[in-house]
């Protein structure tokens, strides 16, 4: 019951979320609190033209997660998604030929 | 000496002549602001239904809502994005018709949208001619972008306010915060007071 929609992938909001995550969220693994569906963030689909972002779970339109940006402080509601996964193989050989 | 004519006497007011909202800018399109996909709702499956939380108070499907006595009128909108867009005309059903036969001591007004969009607003903010379930825009039906088929429109507050694609209002005791309203945006959404956020 949904027409074609303005979304974006969840790359779209790697941008406000790198102010609040230290790591990319959008190679991060999320579970859909609604439907159980784990996706990468990345395929999420995310609303920009809003008040605020809006990431939806690209299985079900659940919301997965929101920010909004006001003023001098960031809100951000998570309660979408069950966890979030990061993977920190990567991070964990970059300290390691660093070190 | 040069007369001097203001163009905003006659057509479109522009913005030399119009006073808008602290931290507004004016727009003569219309923006289409969305959270989440826009829903399709066929008009045979479409219900509008006020709620006290436990019962239906009253309930129309499209045939009946469309009977109701309507209004034309014409409003300017605000949208917290910052965009003014004045003079638009609607067609609609006032709040007053529809809460008319209504017998309620609730105080608060929470509106749900088909999707998963909600709202929340004092229930005096929708009586006295101030709010209307709009089905038509600038002289067509309304768009499904704008909230088509029907929208709650209340002007007076910020636009997020006036819920695309309304499904149900819930009168309540308790004030609950909507969508946005729960995160960071203001409770109320007065754009001449400028009330954007928590606090404002």
């Amino acid at each position: 019951m949904s027409s074609d929609n303005d979304y974006l992938d969840g790359n779209a909001a790697a941008g406000e979320l790198s102010s609040i995550f230290a790591t990319d969220i959008t190679a991060a693994e999320g579970q859909c609190a609604n439907c159980g569906a784990t996706k990468r963030f990345a395929e999420a689909h995310v609303y920009m033209q809003t008040p605020g972002v809006v990431a939806r779970c690209a299985a079900c339109e659940h919301v997965l997660l929101r920010v909004v940006n006001v003023r001098h402080r960031i809100f951000l509601d998570v309660r979408g998604m069950t966890f979030l996964s990061f993977d920190t193989s990567q991070d964990r050989r970059t300290v390691q030929a660093a070190s | 000496m040069m007369a001097i004519i203001s163009r905003g006497f006659s057509g479109r007011r522009s913005a030399a002549v119009v006073k808008l909202p602290p931290g507004q800018y004016l727009t003569t399109d219309f923006p289409v602001l969305s959270a989440g996909p826009t829903p399709n709702v066929p008009l045979d499956n479409w219900q509008l239904t006020i709620d006290d939380g436990t019962k239906v108070l009253r309930k129309w499907d499209w045939e009946s809502f469309r009977g109701l006595p309507n209004e034309t009128f014409t409003v300017d909108l605000h949208c917290v994005t910052r965009w003014s867009k004045l003079g638009a005309t609607w067609e609609g059903v006032s709040l007053d018709t529809l809460l008319a036969e209504v017998n309620t001591d609730a105080s608060y007004a929470f509106v749900h949208s088909y999707g998963d969009y909600t709202t929340n607003l004092p229930l005096k903010d929708l009586l006295n001619q101030k709010a209307w379930i709009a089905f038509r825009f600038d002289g067509g039906e309304l768009a499904l972008e704008h909230g088509g088929p029907a929208r709650l429109l209340v002007p007076h507050l910020y636009l997020w306010k006036s819920a695309k694609w309304i499904r149900r209002i819930t009168l309540t005791h308790e004030d609950k915060p909507g969508f946005w309203e729960g995160l960071g945006y203001h409770n109320y959404g007065d754009p001449w007071r400028e009330q954007r956020y928590w606090g404002e």
